[in-house]
C-alpha cells in the first residue's frame, strides 16, 4: 500500500464525461492492498468502465464480504454507498437492496473464498432468481487476509507458497454460474485490461445477473511457480474466445473492424454486445456448448476466458415478481396502506 | 354414575388422524358455537407430520370469555384408534366418550367412570359413500353433525357457515347439509342426551376470531412492508403465506396491476435475514418470519445489523427447543437468545404480544420502531398465539397515523449544509442520521461495515472511536425504552403483597387465574411486560412487592435472568413459575402454583376479604 494521499485538486484539463464527471470523480481511498496486487488493477478497470459508461457514481450501490477482494470497494466510487456485509452473504444483501430500488445499478464484489467455499449457496441461489447485477469474483485460488490458506478455487495439485499440494478438486465459477442460470457470464484476467474492461461495462449494462470471474493473482501468496493462479500461469494458459465491444443503447456504432467473424447480441433494452471471434467455433449464446467448451479446455490446462455466454433475452428478479416499476424505497403510506375501510371489512370476514 | 353437566363451559377435543380432513369439520363445529354468540377458544395439538399421525383439536367453550386453555377433557371425540387409551385415560370422571362404534371395542377399552356414545361413523358412511375420500370428509361432518344434537348447537348456524363457505357451489353446500342431517337424524334416534350444552348468548360482540399469524402478516401490510424474505419453518411459514395473500389484494397498484411488495423464499434464514437487512438498508421496510432454528442461523447478521445500524423485522413465532426441539409444540424459550443475539456485546428491541390483536399492532409498530432506532426488532409471538384462532378485538387503523421513518437525511439537507456523519450523535438521543443510497451526486455517501468505525464511517480500530460507538448504542437502547409499549397492569382488589409478571401468551390464562386465585382468598397485582428494553415502571414495581411469581413457558426462567441482568432488581424476590412441557400453558397451573408457593411462604388469609 501507499501512504501517499491522492491530491484532492483535479487539473482542469481533464477530460469529463456526457454526465460531467472526469475519471478522478470514480476513484476512491488509497487501497490498502499489496503493491502488485491484481485487485487494484480490478478496481481501476471497474473505475474505467463506469466512467466510459457515463453512470453518475451515486447511482452505483457497490457490495461485498469480506477478504482482501471485499475491502476493494472502498478504493472505488468514493462518492456511492457502499456495504462490506459478512462473509459468503453478499447476495442476500444485494437482492434485498435490489427489491428496495430497482433504479441503481448494483455491483457486488467477491473473491473465490467469499463466493466459493463460505458463500457458494448465496452464489448459486443470486443467480438462480436472476437478480439484476454485476457480480465480480476476484479470485486468486488463495486465503490472503489469513496468510496463504488454499481456497476452494484452487486447482488440484497446485502448490501453496509453503509447499503443500491442493489435493481437493476445484470449484469453476464460471461453470457453476452457467448451470445456475445466469444470464452473462465471463472470465477475464485481471492483467488484461483491454479485455476486462468492455467486459465490465456490457455486465454493468446487462439486465439481469451478471458474472465475471477474474483471475487476479495474490502477489503475497499465489504467485510462486507451482501454483496455477500466478501471473506467470494465467498469461501462459490464457485462451481468449472473443474480444467484445459494448455498445450502450444510444451510441451509433462506428467501430471499423477487419477481417474475423463478428457475432451481435441485442440485450432487450436496446444495447448491443459485439463480439470478435478469435475462435471460430465458439458461439456465445450457446449456454450447454459453453460449459462443455470451458471443462474441455480445462481438462487440458487452459484458462478460458472473454465473453462465454449472453442471454439477449434476460429476464431480471422484478419482471418476474411483477413489482411497480417506482422503487418499493420510495412508496409511501398513500401507497403502502390500505387503510380503515378495508381493515373493517376484514374484520367482518373474522367473524 | 356422576355426570358433568355444564352450560356454555366446558372442553371438547377431538382425537383425530393428520391428513384425514378433520381440522375444518372441527373449526366447523368450534365456529357454530362463536356464531351462537358463546366464545370459544380452540387450539390445535399436531404433530411435525403431514399424514397418518395424531392429531388434537381440543375447543374450550367458555361463557366467561377465558381463552386460555383450561386442561381437562369433558368429551372426548375419539376418532384415532392408535391414540385410544390415552384419550380415554384424559377424560374427566363423570365425563363423555364419543367414539365409532362401527368395530367392537372389549369391555376393557373403556371406563366406568366415564359416559360412552358410540355411533357406527364408518358404516353409515360406507353405507351413503361409495367414494373413499368422501367417506373420509364426509365422516368427520357426520360427527359434528351428531355432535350438534347431543350439544343443542343450532345446525342453521352450520348451514350458514356452509353457504358462505361454498358460495356459488350449491353441490358442496347440498352434499355436506345431507352429511350433517345424517349424523343429526343418528344422535337423535339412537343417542342418550348429554348434560353438556350450548345455549345463545351474546358474548362475543364485535370480536374477531383470526390467528396470530395471519395478524401479524396483516400488520406488517399494514405497517408498510415493501420487501418480505423467509424461509419456510414451523410455526412461522404461515406469516409469509398470510402476507402474500393480503398483498395479492390490497397492494396491487390499481393503474398497472403492479405488484407494490416483493416477497422472495430464500434459500435459507440466512439468506431472509440478508434481504431484509439489504432492503432496510436501502431505505424499504423489510421483515422476515422465523422460528427458533433460524434465529439461530441468522444471529451474525443480526449482530452486522446491530453494528451497522439497519432496520429490520423479525416475526419469531417461538416452539419448543432446544435445537428442533419441539417444532409443533409452543414455547417462550428464545427470550434470551434474541434479547441477546450475536457476537459482541449486543442487546436487541424484543416486543411480546399476547393476542392476534397485539400481533397486528406490534408488528406494524415494530416496522416504525426498526426505523426509528436503526436496528433489529423482534415481534416475539409462538406457536400457540401463531397458528390457533384466537378470539380478540377487531383490529384498527387510525387514517391519519403517518410512518415513522426516523432520521433520514435528505438530497435538500446535505445541500444546504448539514453535517452528515453515519454514526454521530446528534441529538443526544444516541440515534444517527442515514442516507439511502442514491440520494446525493457528492455527499452523503458512505460505507456500510460491520467493522468499527468512527462517527463519520470512516474504518478505525482507534479505542476511543470505538468506546464512542458503544456508548452511544447504549444510549440509543436508553432511547428505545421511552419508544416501546408500556406495560400493562392489573391491580387486585385489594392491597397486595405479592405479584406477578407474565408476557406473550401467557396472558389470557394469567387473566383466568388471577380471578381463580382471588376466590381462593389469594390477591396479586399482575404486570404484563410487552417489551425489552424494560421500563423503569418495571423494576419499581418489583421492588414494591415482597415477592414477584414470573410467569414463563420455558424451562430456564429466560425473562427472569433477564429481569436481573437489565432491570437491576433483586433476584431474591423474583420466583419463577415455569411451564414447558410444550403445550400451552393453563389457567389450573398457574392457580395451583401461585397457591401452593404462598402457602409455602407461610401466608394465609386470615378471614374472607383479607389481604393474602
Amino acid at each position: 500500500m501507499t501512504y501517499l494521499a491522492k491530491p484532492k485538486l483535479h487539473h482542469p484539463s481533464l477530460a469529463k464525461n456526457r454526465v460531467g464527471y472526469t475519471r478522478r470523480d470514480y476513484e476512491g481511498r488509497v487501497s490498502t492492498l499489496c503493491a502488485g496486487c491484481g485487485h487494484d488493477s480490478i478496481s481501476a478497470a471497474i473505475i474505467q468502465a463506469c466512467w466510459e459508461l457515463d453512470i453518475e457514481p451515486h447511482r452505483v450501490a457497490k457490495l461485498s464480504g469480506i477478504g482482501c477482494s471485499s475491502k476493494t470497494p472502498d478504493y472505488f466510487l468514493g462518492n456511492s454507498h457502499g456495504f462490506n456485509t459478512v462473509h459468503g452473504r453478499m447476495p442476500s444483501v444485494l437482492t434485498g437492496a435490489y427489491l428496495a430500488n430497482r433504479e441503481l445499478i448494483y455491483l457486488g464484489v467477491s473473491g473465490d473464498g467469499d463466493s466459493a467455499s463460505i458463500g457458494l449457496g448465496q452464489f448459486a441461489h443470486v443467480l438462480r432468481r436472476g437478480v439484476n447485477m454485476t457480480y465480480l469474483v476476484e479470485n486468486n485460488g488463495v486465503y490472503g487476509l489469513t496468510k496463504g490458506q488454499f481456497s476452494a478455487t484452487a486447482d488440484k495439485g497446485s502448490k501453496s507458497k509453503k509447499g503443500q499440494t491442493n489435493n481437493d478438486a476445484p470449484i469453476d465459477l464460471v461453470t457453476l454460474a452457467l448451470v445456475m442460470g445466469a444470464t452473462f457470464v465471463a472470465r477475464s484476467f485481471s492483467g488484461d485490461k483491454t479485455q476486462l474492461v468492455p467486459l465490465i461495462r456490457a455486465a454493468l449494462a446487462h439486465p439481469g445477473a451478471a458474472v465475471i470471474d477474474v483471475l487476479s493473482p495474490c502477489i503475497a501468496f499465489n504467485n510462486h511457480s507451482g501454483s496455477t493462479k500466478s501471473y506467470d500461469y494465467v498469461r501462459e494458459h490464457n485462451e481468449a474466445v472473443n474480444r467484445l465491444d459494448f455498445f450502450p443503447q444510444r451510441e451509433e456504432i462506428t467501430a471499423d473492424y477487419g477481417a474475423g467473424e463478428l457475432i451481435e447480441v441485442r440485450q432487450h433494452d436496446g444495447s448491443l454486445v459485439r463480439l470478435r471471434k478469435l475462435h471460430a467455433d465458439y458461439d456465445p449464446t450457446d449456454r450447454i456448448r459453453a460449459m462443455s467448451y470451458v471443462q474441455e479446455h480445462a481438462a487440458r490446462g487452459e484458462v478460458v476466458t472473454g465473453l462465454l455466454y449472453v442471454d439477449g433475452e434476460a429476464c431480471d428478479l422484478h419482471e418476474q415478481l411483477g413489482t411497480v416499476e417506482t422503487p418499493l424505497n420510495t412508496l409511501g403510506a398513500a401507497e403502502l396502506c390500505p387503510g380503515s375501510a378495508a381493515l373493517e371489512k376484514i374484520n367482518a370476514s373474522l367473524r | 354414575m356422576q355426570k358433568i353437566e355444564a352450560v356454555n363451559d366446558f372442553v371438547v377435543k377431538f382425537a383425530n388422524i393428520n391428513g384425514s380432513g378433520s381440522a375444518s369439520a372441527n373449526e366447523l363445529f368450534a365456529r357454530a358455537i362463536l356464531r351462537m354468540g358463546v366464545p370459544v377458544s380452540p387450539r390445535n395439538i399436531f404433530p411435525s407430520n403431514i399424514q397418518g399421525l395424531p392429531t388434537w383439536f381440543e375447543v374450550r367453550v367458555t361463557e366467561h370469555g377465558y381463552l386460555g386453555r383450561r386442561g381437562g377433557v369433558d368429551m372426548m371425540v375419539a376418532m384415532n384408534p392408535q391414540t385410544w387409551d390415552q384419550d380415554v385415560r384424559e377424560i374427566d370422571p363423570g365425563g363423555y366418550l364419543f367414539y365409532d362404534s362401527s368395530k367392537p371395542l372389549p369391555r376393557a377399552k373403556f371406563r366406568d367412570d366415564i359416559h360412552v356414545l358410540g355411533m357406527p361413523l364408518t358404516e353409515i358412511c360406507n353405507d351413503h359413500y361409495s367414494d373413499s375420500r368422501q367417506r373420509q370428509l364426509f365422516k368427520n361432518i357426520i360427527y359434528v353433525g351428531a355432535l350438534t344434537t347431543l350439544l343443542d348447537i343450532d345446525p342453521a348456524e352450520i348451514e350458514r357457515l356452509f353457504s358462505e363457505q361454498y358460495q356459488g357451489k350449491e353441490k358442496l353446500f347440498d352434499s355436506n347439509v345431507q352429511a350433517l342431517n345424517l349424523g343429526r337424524e343418528f344422535a337423535r334416534a339412537h343417542l342418550k342426551p348429554i348434560a353438556l350444552k350450548v345455549e345463545r348468548r351474546d358474548r362475543v360482540g364485535d370480536r374477531i376470531f383470526v390467528d396470530g399469524n395471519t395478524a401479524a402478516a396483516l400488520g406488517c401490510v399494514y405497517g408498510g412492508a415493501s420487501v418480505c424474505a423467509w424461509y419456510p419453518i414451523t410455526p412461522s411459514s404461515s406469516v409469509a403465506e398470510a402476507f402474500q395473500r393480503f398483498a395479492q389484494k390490497l397492494r396491487i397498484d390499481p393503474a398497472t396491476g403492479a405488484r407494490r411488495y416483493s416477497i422472495v423464499q430464500a434459500e435459507d434464514e440466512l439468506a431472509s435475514i440478508g434481504m431484509v437487512i439489504g432492503a432496510g438498508w436501502n431505505g424499504a421496510r423489510a421483515f422476515t418470519a422465523t422460528s427458533g432454528p433460524g434465529i439461530s442461523l441468522m444471529s451474525e447478521f443480526i449482530g452486522l445489523a446491530y453494528f451497522a445500524e439497519i432496520p429490520a423485522v423479525l416475526i419469531n413465532v417461538q416452539r419448543g427447543g432446544p435445537s428442533t426441539g419441539m417444532p409443533t409444540r409452543t414455547q417462550q424459550a428464545d427470550v434470551l437468545a434474541c434479547a441477546y443475539a450475536s457476537h459482541g456485546d449486543t442487546k436487541h428491541v424484543l416486543l411480546f404480544p399476547e393476542d392476534p390483536y397485539e400481533c397486528f399492532e406490534m408488528s406494524a409498530q415494530a416496522l416504525d420502531l426498526a426505523e426509528r432506532l436503526q436496528t433489529p426488532v423482534f415481534v416475539m409471538t409462538d406457536l400457540d398465539i401463531g397458528m390457533n384462532q384466537r378470539l380478540c378485538r377487531p383490529f384498527a387503523w387510525d387514517d391519519q397515523r403517518e410512518y415513522d421513518r426516523g432520521k433520514v437525511m435528505t438530497r435538500e439537507a446535505l445541500d444546504a449544509g448539514a453535517d452528515f456523519g453515519r454514526y454521530l450523535d446528534v441529538d443526544g438521543d444516541g440515534i444517527p442520521f442515514r442516507t439511502y443510497p442514491g440520494t446525493h451526486p457528492t455527499k452523503g455517501g458512505y460505507f456500510t461495515r460491520g467493522t468499527t468505525k468512527n462517527a463519520y464511517a470512516g474504518y478505525s480500530e482507534v479505542g476511543a472511536d470505538y468506546i464512542y460507538n458503544m456508548q452511544r448504542l447504549r444510549q440509543k437502547f436508553e432511547t428505545a425504552k421511552s419508544l416501546v409499549p408500556m406495560p400493562v397492569l392489573t391491580a387486585a382488589r385489594y392491597p397486595a403483597r405479592f405479584a406477578a409478571i407474565f408476557y406473550g401468551s401467557t396472558g389470557p390464562a394469567m387473566q383466568e387465574a388471577i380471578d381463580a386465585l382471588a376466590e381462593q382468598g389469594i390477591y396479586i397485582n399482575a404486570l404484563r411486560v410487552r417489551a425489552f428494553p424494560f421500563q423503569n415502571e418495571i423494576a419499581d414495581f418489583i421492588a414494591s412487592h415482597s415477592k414477584v411469581f414470573v410467569l414463563e413457558q420455558n424451562f430456564d426462567g429466560q425473562l427472569t435472568t433477564l429481569l436481573v441482568n437489565e432491570a437491576g432488581v433483586n433476584p431474591a424476590s423474583l420466583i419463577p413459575v415455569l411451564h414447558y412441557d410444550g403445550t400451552p400453558i393453563t389457567a389450573r397451573f398457574i392457580t395451583q402454583e401461585i397457591a401452593e408457593r404462598v402457602s409455602r411462604l407461610n401466608v394465609r388469609p386470615l378471614r374472607e376479604h383479607m389481604v393474602a
